[in-house]
């Protein structure tokens, strides 16, 4: 054990060099706007850096202990790092007290790790464990959507729930869509938030200069998502693996650029405001109707409360959702499914096999953009304000980071995903500018430690020989 | 004419500029085939670095530029060559024999979370850079039009020239060059011949970093200006100069790069500046549906 001890106190030492090497100029020297010769001039903050280069020694440590076996060392380790980061103790910055205490949380969870797994695993072997996860395996998706659809009347439903439930569903219907693409088919598609934005804008300018209204434009929108996902796709879908990514990271831009400067058709950076919001048979949410419109609290005979446009929508958006799985999961029992998923195991197979890999492909992006279309009117028609600004690249991310998180292939894996990776940092806003810090750790360490995601589903929907009852699935 | 060849000399020195991010994406393609979507990131870490080597020159009191300038190249090749290591080993490394996008994904998440520590560290207001080398000289007049070569663009096209001279050397004509290229044709032989693949790995990584890192450095000097998202677009351009070169080829991404910057330089000045990036995309997207192995690469033989 002793013997041990200088390889890990060098290996931590190395850890802290590369970490200075890292830190020095980039973190060391804060560059500020005012001042000398150049305009800038530098703020120093040495003090912060080596603080932070301490925690990593010891972090660093801690992980080798936990590493080799030695679990109470190391969580002894991260229990005086928590307090210390914790106590009262002034570091010269609030982030470092984050920064100590969450190093000694993320080693405490490390060491605690094959122990806790072990207990769930012998947990999972008794006869009550496999009851539950026969219930988890049939009922978790019946019993998230219970909940969904009574959530409104529970005495939770504030704004501020609700709110944050369209937008969690936005996306788990945007996941769902994408799941179609990446998680069946397999194509790598970073360019999704272009087709969001073809359905936002479908939408916003069929209101706002035509006059339509949002049920009409609705299927509008997802079919004209839809042919520019053939129209993109056609020429890009023979394309390998990564290099269909970029392209179609491309087009997102693409698309992206062409609506910020094609300035007489969508207002460029300005954007579209006053869209009207979806109606209610002809009825529309707001206080006073608008001349020869009548209001929903007139059409129900309820006293108006703003928060029925709310549940409104968020009733029409899990009613989009639920479409979107619906939908996916009868695909995944036609022939055009079932070749989605061959393709996306091997290609070449599937190819000797005479199904045509383009066409199949070509179907999948098509089913896939049209229910980005589909989001795309709804976030429009919710928001009342669209511009470029919503419909970069980092979307694009978020959403492949929800299906990626979620276990490729996995429906419900993508809410749970969406709820995590949109409902966390929504709830924690004070983290601010940390929030897109610890997104992007979050993708490489999900990578690094769980590459399957969450709820791993790469089952194909048929086998030819069933598997025996007492498998795993 | 002359303003042709005005804009032909800008469109050289912006090609330089994205010839060497391209040949970081080309390498690391060539070796372990996966698209380093962090690289563009490396390339902004190094203008910053550069950026505050050169106050720190100036602080110092080093007042000559040629002095200032290749201290601040070491400097920034020196350190970015640490991120572009260790985003390797933390990021890249574990994954590899993971399933075939995961290192992709994991880059994306590397470049993300890259751009925000430098916008938390160093602030998102764009920064300023000063001049470091003003200047230049009027070449010849036609139309009643000057035709103007400055330093700065001379410096940069020298630049880049000596360090592909030097690196093309590297590649060709050094042991740790020769294992470069064996773990390029075939890893798996070249370990079983004694070469330590993840050094040589790592070393791919440290030589495209440092590349980047003198590209951020050029970037800063010619544009003046820098923020913490200038990875994304100028990574962008440059893989696409990688693919257009021919993905895998060092000449390929030099030559991609010089197109890159044409193609560029010469859609603002004759079309539309607003769509330059347009135009840039459209390029990547066209190379890529007819002639996916670009201009000097070799077609891909795909074995089941």
């Amino acid at each position: 054990m002793t013997s041990r001890l200088p390889t890990m106190l060098r290996d931590a030492a190395f850890t802290v060099l590369v970490a200075a090497a890292l830190g020095i100029f980039v973190v060391g020297f804060r560059t500020l706007d005012v001042g000398s010769r150049t305009g800038l001039s530098f703020d120093y903050e040495f003090v912060d850096l080596g603080v932070a280069l301490i925690v990593i020694f010891f972090g660093r440590l801690g992980l080798s202990l936990a590493a080799s076996g030695l679990r109470w060392p190391a969580i002894a380790l991260g229990g005086v790092m928590i307090a210390l980061g914790a106590s009262p103790l002034r570091l010269p910055s609030g982030f470092l007290h984050w920064f100590v205490v969450l190093g000694g949380v993320l080693l405490v969870i490390r060491a605690t790790w094959p122990w806790a797994n072990r207990v769930l695993a012998s947990a999972a072997r008794t006869a009550t464990g496999r009851l539950l996860d026969r219930i988890g395996n049939q009922w978790l998706g019946w019993l998230l959507l219970g909940l969904a659809i009574i959530l409104p009347f529970t005495p939770l439903a504030d704004q501020k729930t609700m709110d944050l439930s369209v937008l969690i569903l936005t996306y788990v219907m945007l996941g769902w869509g994408l799941n179609i693409v990446v998680g069946l088919a397999g194509l790598l598609d970073l360019g999704y938030v272009a087709f969001y934005a073809v359905g936002a804008y479908s939408y916003a300018l069929l209101s706002t200069q035509q006059g339509l209204g949002f049920w009409a434009v609705l299927p509008l929108a997802g079919a004209l998502a839809a042919s520019f996902g053939i129209l993109l796709g056609f020429p890009v879908l023979r394309l390998r693996g990564d290099y269909l990514a970029i392209v179609t990271l491309g087009f997102g831009e693409i698309i992206r650029l062409v609506i910020l400067n094609w300035f007489d058709l969508t207002n460029g950076p300005a954007g579209i405001g006053s869209i009207p919001g979806p109606t209610l048979f002809g009825a529309v949410f707001a206080e006073t109707a608008p001349a020869g419109k009548q209001t929903v609290s007139e059409l129900l005979g309820i006293p108006f409360n703003g928060i029925h446009r709310l549940i409104f929508l968020y009733y029409i958006i899990l009613l989009l959702a639920l479409i979107t799985n619906l939908f996916t999961q009868r695909m995944r029992r036609l022939p055009v499914g079932r070749a989605w998923e061959a393709l996306r195991e091997d290609e070449t197979a599937c190819k000797a096999l005479g199904i045509n890999p383009t066409n199949t492909k070509l179907t999948a992006f098509a089913v896939g953009a049209m229910f980005a279309g589909f989001a795309g009117s709804f976030f429009a028609a919710k928001q009342r304000f669209i511009s470029p600004e919503s419909f970069t690249f980092i979307e694009s991310a978020i959403i492949l980071a929800i299906v990626v998180l979620g276990g490729m292939g996995s429906q419900i894996g993508v809410v749970l995903a969406a709820v995590l990776l949109i409902g966390l940092p929504e709830w924690f806003r004070e983290l601010g500018n940390y929030r897109m810090l610890a997104f992007g750790l979050a993708m490489v360490l999900i990578m690094v430690f769980r590459p399957r995601g969450l709820i791993a589903h790469r089952e194909p929907s048929v086998r030819l020989h069933p598997v025996a009852s007492g498998g795993s699935g | 004419m002359a303003y042709f060849s005005q804009q032909l000399i800008n469109a050289i020195t912006l090609g330089a500029i994205y010839g060497l991010i391209a040949i970081g994406y080309t390498m690391v393609y060539g070796i372990i085939g996966m698209i380093n979507f962090a690289h563009g990131e490396v390339f902004m870490i190094g203008a910053f670095i550069s950026l505050i080597g050169f106050m720190i020159c100036s602080l110092l009191g080093i007042g000559s530029a040629p002095v200032a300038i290749v201290l601040v190249l070491l400097l920034a090749m020196a350190f970015s060559a640490v991120y572009g290591w260790a985003i390797e080993r933390a990021a890249y490394r574990p994954l590899r024999g993971s399933f075939r996008l995961a290192p992709l994904i994991s880059a994306i998440g590397v470049s993300i979370a890259l751009q925000n520590y430098v916008q938390l560290v160093q602030g998102a207001r764009p920064k300023p850079g000063g001049q470091i080398v003003s200047g230049g000289f009027s070449l010849f007049s036609a139309d009643g039009f000057d035709v103007r070569m400055s330093w700065l663009q001379i410096i940069i096209v020298v630049v880049t020239v000596v360090l592909m001279a030097g690196f093309t050397w590297l590649i060709a004509s050094t042991p740790l060059g020769r294992q470069q290229r064996a773990c390029e044709q075939d890893m798996k032989m070249a370990a079983l011949l004694g070469v330590d693949v993840d050094r040589t790995i790592s070393f791919t990584f440290v030589l495209g970093a440092a590349l980047a890192a003198v590209a951020g450095m050029l970037f800063l000097m010619y544009y003046g200006v820098i923020d913490f998202f200038i990875g994304f677009l100028a990574g962008i351009k440059a893989f696409t100069a990688a693919v257009l070169g021919g993905i895998g080829s060092l000449p390929g991404a030099m030559l991609g790069g010089l197109m890159i910057g044409l193609i560029e330089v010469f859609w603002a000045a004759y079309f539309s500046s607003e769509y330059k990036d347009v135009a840039a995309f459209a390029i990547l997207v066209l190379v890529l549906i007819f002639r996916p192995t670009g201009l000097l690469g070799k077609p891909e033989i795909e074995k089941v």
